[in-house]
């Protein structure tokens, strides 16, 4: 039998319904290569049993002719969604041992629809950070290696440990939450697919709140169908989450195969920043020349207040941190360490159960809001907010659809950029724009470096339109044809 | 402006985390960093723009005034480091 992790998700139920196959042995493929991966540090806690019940119950519906949209994909979850009596750690020592009486809804769709779950995915420390480096459970490592140097390099941040599954070919697609990038920047450096919905789009319900009018969920997986497939299955209108949209959720997969004839792309002079890898500027040139092949009409636009989209970011999400982050008190769940009175037990369980970057965020998002600051920087930057919001609403007037690079750099190595946490923050910088506007955002494996590293292109849409991002993207797909593997799977064929 | 010593030890008074001096210091330098970043954004003119609460235009949903949930204190006491007789046990804050 053919090497049923290299399918995709789409290959893989066409598969399950002509019988090829069984999810049992689409799931036990993936849990032996799992096994052989462990060393990437992808999962945090692995469910490899469950996943072995699920996809049994999976086979019982495809016997019965009852299969749903996932039925027997198995997928990693990020261990920010919490799931009914599994232990989710945000990747924080305050959660260890944490088990949610409740499950997310995201998750429960997917289940809902059949797929299985391989386990809970590393990620950043509570989904701060960019290069999978602050977690408590230790760096989750990139499937691809550098041709000039042997360092280990970093997945990318927050969800690394999604990304670099997906990449692995330990798990057919993951759930990924995207504050300022964290699914996009990720799927980047990984070399794989990921899309940030629209705002609202999915439930925040069950996912451990970091900044919650930027948190969002969406799917990461091998290609833009394979996204299409599973945030068909995430989305949709949940009373338990008051920011959540009642629209009804469009067939995405449609989408694929569609013409971009005459839609224009826009391309914003912005983004051309100081730093920025020139083979990424070339690979963004090689896009718009695919756009312009496929018919589509090149509109060049301005986003003017871009250069302050970080800024903006570093007070709102770190002050909506510091208020989410409040109930990890030694109280009512997770880590105590019990100190004098109620107050030295709070200080001390805060101090041991946050890592550095966690702190550094509830400290500087508790400085903005302080009495006297609150107004110069936090008013001041939900004000920019609304500037960054417009230029976006501005540019859609003259475009559908936007073509950007995803990151300015390849995958670096871990423990680079880490002399100071703003070298790290502008990792973000072209992914944080449309996470300040809430626009839907997806990254799309183009090419290689030349030290043989993959580079992503960012596509960002209009409000609820993730329909022509995904349009665009499986055109740009097919044009870039990226086949390349991961190194740790190359050396595994020879 | 920069984060001195003694404004980060009042900000992680406010925030409860306890810091060490050696912590305070090193926070110190890096959160002023941070601010200096922050500060660009005086670079730009806000004059009658509204501060954004939310991205997408929605009126706050509402729901009827009736009890949804509860009767599952077992599984809310679960988690907790330490409960009694469906309480949860912190340490002593009267005197």
């Amino acid at each position: 039998m053919k090497n049923l992790t290299t399918l995709t998700i789409k290959e893989a139920l066409i598969g399950l319904k002509k019988k090829e196959f069984t999810a049992v042995e689409l799931t036990e493929a993936h849990i032996k290569a799992a096994e052989a991966a462990r060393h990437l540090n992808c999962y945090i806690t692995e469910t490899f049993d469950l996943a072995r019940k699920q996809a049994k119950e999976s086979d019982a519906r495809y016997a019965k002719g009852t299969a749903g949209l996932l039925d027997g994909i198995p997928v990693a979850m990020k261990d920010l969604f919490c799931t009914e009596g599994i232990q989710t750690t945000a990747a924080s020592n305050i959660l260890k041992g944490f088990k949610p009486p409740y499950e997310s809804t995201v998750s429960a769709n997917l289940w809902r629809d059949g797929a299985t779950m391989l386990g809970k995915a590393n990620l950043d420390e509570f989904a701060m950070g960019s290069s999978n480096t602050t977690s408590a459970f230790g760096n989750v490592i990139n499937p691809w290696r550098s041709k000039n140097h042997d360092k280990p390099l970093v997945p990318g941040g927050s969800g690394g440990g999604s990304a670099a599954a997906v990449a692995a070919r330990i798990a057919m697609g993951a759930t990924g939450t995207d504050t300022g990038g964290s699914i996009r920047q990720p799927a980047a450096f990984c070399g794989i697919a990921g899309i940030k919905p629209t705002y609202g789009r999915c439930s925040r319900f069950g996912i451990v709140a970091f900044a919650s009018s930027l948190d969002q969920a969406g799917p990461t997986a091998r290609t833009s169908e394979d996204c299409a497939l599973m945030l068909q299955s995430m989305a949709g209108y949940d009373p338990k989450d008051s920011t959540s949209v009642n629209r009804p959720v469009p067939e995405y997969s449609k989408s694929i195969g569609q013409s971009v004839k005459g839609l224009k792309v826009g391309v914003p002079k912005e983004y051309r920043i100081d730093g920025t890898n020139p083979e990424i500027i070339k690979l963004w040139e090689k896009g718009v020349q695919m756009m312009k092949d496929a018919g589509a009409e090149i509109v060049d636009v301005s986003l003017p207040h871009t250069k302050y989209a970080l800024q903006t970011y570093y007070v709102i999400a770190p002050a909506e941190c510091s208020s989410n982050l409040a109930r990890y008190d030694g109280v009512r769940f997770g880590l105590r360490v019990e100190g004098d009175n109620l107050v030295d037990t709070y200080e001390k369980t805060r101090a041991e159960g946050f890592g550095k970057e966690v702190k550094r965020r509830i400290l500087i998002g508790t400085y903005v809001l302080s009495a006297g600051y609150y107004d110069a920087y936090y008013n001041k930057a939900r004000s920019v907010r609304k500037l960054i919001w417009q230029d976006f609403i501005n540019a859609y007037q003259k475009c559908d659809v936007l073509l950007t690079p995803t990151v300015p750099t390849p995958a670096f190595a871990i423990g680079e950029n880490m002399q100071d946490p703003v070298t790290m923050y502008l990792n973000d910088v072209f992914t944080i724009p449309a996470s300040m506007a809430g626009m839907p955002g997806m990254s799309l494996p183009v090419g290689l470096s030349s030290d043989g590293l993959p580079l992503g292109l960012q596509l960002l849409g209009k409000p609820f339109d993730e329909e022509t991002v995904f349009k665009v993207a499986h055109v740009i797909e097919k044009a870039a044809n990226f086949t390349a593997l991961p190194q740790s799977l190359m050396s595994k064929a020879a | 402006m920069s984060i001195d010593i003694n404004t980060v030890r009042k900000v992680a008074k406010l925030a409860r985390i306890r810091t060490t001096d050696a912590e305070t210091e090193v926070l110190s330098g890096e959160l002023s960093k941070i601010l200096k970043m922050i500060e660009q954004l005086n670079e730009v003119n806000t004059d009658g723009v509204e501060p954004m609460t939310s991205v997408i235009e929605m009126k706050m949903p509402e729901r009827e005034d009736k009890v949804t949930d509860g009767g599952i204190p077992e599984k809310i006491l679960a988690n907790a480091p330490e409960h009694t007789a469906g309480f949860f046990v912190v340490p002593k804050v009267v005197e």
